[in-house]
């Protein structure tokens, strides 16, 4: 193995955070840390931890209240569509990293399916020069497996690696052969990186729109039953156990797939999986709505099915929480719900949806979630962001008795094709640091600071 | 008082029994303006209807014009091949545009489900579906209660049997929900790949034999798609009618037959079934234009109740 030391991660330069946040109760699950702290930050990284008010701000910096709001690792998603290059009437780089600050990310790894699909080290290195000039938050980049996404031959998997991928998938699409997949995990074993699989079986799967299940019945629109995940699944870990390769499972939906990760893991296969903070908290019921937000790939399943990813996310069997933002244009979901393109956004209301649907009603402790947030750094072999002294500032400030209603005043997203759309959600993020730089400040709060 | 219809007529959910009942007595005294040499009445006279059509039909597009042109309604058929629409304009933009007309009513075919419903989001006019997708296409399952309650008066207590790809038939799901809604118990039948999972939750039984079907009073008998053994849901016709096939043979005398047409004949249904007097495929398309004057009637013009003969 040849771990891949360049950079990995891409942003624009930004000046370095010079802040006091005074007051804030930090939650950092991995520091054990679960109290009101003042943070000071210089040069953009923790200088110093301190009893609440007990710290000065910089001299050449600001004060930021946070008294009564929460201090949280910033949020890592492993799994965002930018929609750059070539579809940016979706969505950029600039305007999905915004969309990530707003909503408490210091860190994104965006997906290959663009056009032309990230295949070839040329576009990646593109991208990263344009990742420097526009992101706002720090970007990892996944290349396909596969040229073209098209499951035929493989990428230049060792060149991409060298030039800056963090890894390798045709999300999207399943590697329906086994034969392919078989020799991709072989050279992921060379390269380092991960391979991350969108698994479905397409000959189960076939034009399916929604969940198969009493409601796709009700509403006459084909199904998308949940073996055609879990037993491709159950079919990778195999593979990927048999060539010691490490293998990440993207959103997966249903109960049997979870059955199929906790004997994979049981069987000491190097496997980890991710889940949608629309999975865990929609059902299948609201596409009796016939609302085209509500349809994406996986599909929204049944109760019982999320009440397995509730539990499996809980016990850490399902190692993180992943966004999969998927941003489209009005004209392509402004359609039937059969015709409409797959996906929803997801960024600026992971945390609050988690938070309003799981936390509130106590179904997982706040702790959990937050840590679930992050947990995909790690996966991909990214630092995971930590609130201690010395560390680069990666944090989110949210305030947590803040509600709002989702889309009430538009999005930072190019696109407002959410699920939640519509919904009062609690746990507003009010400032993001991301890489030592303030990313995203709430200025309701700037303007309300002075009348108080 | 009974309750107004509307605004829109999107699926059989849309009305209660009294709904449905309303609509038939009324589809009853237009069935007496069909038996007039003018076959007229001047109810939504200066009024106009759009027929939409995404998908080829022939009865229920022109059961639609005749019934709006014998209310007098100034009619716009569109049909996507050779429109705007076949040049790539959205559902979105062709009906706003149409809406221009101001418009009473449109109605709407599209080969998606819940086309009708966002149709109805985007138009000031009243909304017909006239079939989604697979999802529902409820004026057809209001003219099949309306043609077995002339025959028999009453619903309550009946069996029903649907035969057939139930998978794909918006026919049958919207039958299901109005014929249960009616007092009909409801039974589904067919090769197991196109009975849908958890057809059970619309509220009927599911069965892929034919044994008990003595026990039904009326058979209602699906079209049956060449496409499906092109995509293997079954085997081969040929296996597919020895099984599912309703012949006079498998039928006892008194058991009533019906089809929402076109017939395949040969594969769900035999001739000698078709035109056996217990078969009511003719009567079922007689009754489309009376039930459809009906709904744009009530939908359009509803209570109080006028006299419609004038």
């Amino acid at each position: 193995m040849s771990p891949v030391t360049a950079p990995r991660l891409f942003s624009q330069e930004a000046p370095p955070a010079e802040v006091l946040i005074r007051s804030g109760h930090v939650l950092d699950p991995r520091g054990e840390i679960d109290e009101a702290h003042d943070i000071l930050i210089r040069g953009g990284c923790v200088a110093e931890l301190g009893a609440p008010g007990s710290l000065s701000p910089p001299a050449d910096g600001e004060l930021f209240d946070a008294s009564g709001k929460h201090v949280f690792p910033g949020f890592v998603d492993p799994h965002v569509h930018m929609r750059t290059p070539g579809q940016e009437y979706k969505e950029d780089i600039e305007s999905a990293t915004a969309a990530a600050a707003a909503g408490g990310f210091c860190a994104l790894i965006a997906m290959p399916n663009t056009d032309p699909v990230l295949d070839d080290p040329a576009i990646l290195g593109s991208l990263l020069e344009r990742a420097r000039r526009e992101a706002r938050v720090p970007v990892g980049f996944l290349a396909a497996i596969t040229r073209g996404l098209e499951g035929d031959a493989l990428t230049e998997m060792a060149a991409l690696a060298e030039a800056g991928a963090l890894g390798f998938t045709d999300d999207g699409k399943p590697v329906i052969s086994a034969g392919l997949l078989r020799k991709a995990l072989q050279y992921q074993r060379m390269c380092g990186g991960v391979l991350a699989l969108h698994e479905e079986d397409p000959a189960l799967s076939r034009d399916g729109v929604m969940h198969e299940g009493p409601v796709s019945t009700r509403l006459g629109m084909t199904g998308i039953p949940p073996v055609s995940e879990s037993t491709m699944i159950a079919r990778d870990a195999g593979l990927a156990r048999y060539e010691r390769a490490r293998v990440h499972f993207q959103h997966i939906s249903a109960t049997e797939s979870v059955e199929a990760l906790a004997q994979a893991k049981a069987a000491g296969a190097r496997v980890s999986a991710e889940v949608t903070p629309h999975h865990l908290t929609l059902t299948d019921d609201l596409v009796r709505t016939l609302d085209s937000r509500f349809k994406m790939n996986p599909p929204l399943r049944s109760e019982a099915d999320r009440r397995s990813l509730i539990d499996a996310l809980r016990s850490g069997l399902i190692d993180c929480v992943a966004t999969d933002h998927a941003p489209h244009a009005r004209h392509e979901k402004e359609v039937p719900f059969e015709a409409a393109a797959m996906g929803t956004t997801g960024l600026e209301t992971a945390f609050a949806a988690l938070f309003t649907e799981l936390v509130l009603p106590g179904e997982l402790e706040l702790a959990i979630v937050v840590e679930r947030m992050s947990a995909g750094a790690r996966l991909f072999d990214l630092p995971t962001p930590r609130i201690a002294v010395g560390e680069p500032a990666n944090l989110a400030v949210v305030d947590l008795d803040r509600s709002f209603e989702v889309g009430a005043q538009g999005y930072v997203s190019r696109s407002e094709n959410c699920a939640f759309h519509g919904r009062r959600l609690h746990g507003r993020v009010v400032l993001t640091l991301a890489a030592g730089s303030v990313a995203f400040r709430e200025r309701l709060l700037v303007e309300a600071a002075p009348a108080r | 008082m009974r309750p107004r219809i509307g605004p829109h007529l999107i699926s059989i959910d849309d009305l209660d029994r009294s709904g449905i009942e309303r609509i038939l007595d009324r589809a009853e005294s237009f069935e007496e303006v069909a038996g007039r040499e003018i076959k007229k009445v001047p109810a939504l006279r200066g009024r106009t209807i759009v027929n939409l059509f995404y998908e080829a039909s022939t009865r229920t597009s022109s059961s639609f014009e005749l019934a709006a042109k014998r209310l007098s309604a100034d009619v716009v058929s569109i049909r996507s091949a050779g429109s705007s629409v076949d040049k790539g304009e959205s559902l979105k933009d062709t009906v706003q545009t149409l809406s221009a007309y101001d418009p009473a009513a449109i109605v709407i075919r599209s080969p998606h489900a819940g086309a009708a419903q966002l149709v109805a989001g985007w138009t000031p006019a009243a909304v017909i579906n006239a079939g989604d997708g697979k999802h529902e296409h409820p004026t057809q399952a209001l003219l099949d209660v309306f043609t077995l309650r002339r025959r028999l008066g009453a619903l309550d207590g009946l069996n029903i049997w649907i035969v057939g790809d139930v998978l794909h038939s918006r026919v049958a799901r919207s039958n299901i929900l109005a014929l249960g809604r009616m007092g009909a118990r409801v039974t589904v039948a067919g090769p197991p790949t196109l009975i849908p999972r958890e057809i059970e939750a619309l509220g009927c039984e599911a069965t892929v034999s034919l044994e008990r079907l003595e026990e039904a009073d009326v058979v209602y008998v699906l079209r049956m798609q060449n496409e499906r053994m092109r995509d293997a849901y079954v085997p081969s016709l040929r296996e597919y009618a020895s099984r599912y096939q309703i012949s006079a043979s498998r039928l006892r005398p008194d058991q009533l037959l019906m089809h929402p047409g076109p017939v395949n004949r040969g594969v769900e249904l035999s001739s000698d079934a078709i035109d056996s007097p217990q078969a009511l495929i003719g009567e079922q398309v007689k009754a489309g234009i009376a039930v459809r004057m009906a709904v744009l009637y009530e939908l359009l013009v509803g209570s109080p109740l006028l006299a419609v003969a004038a």
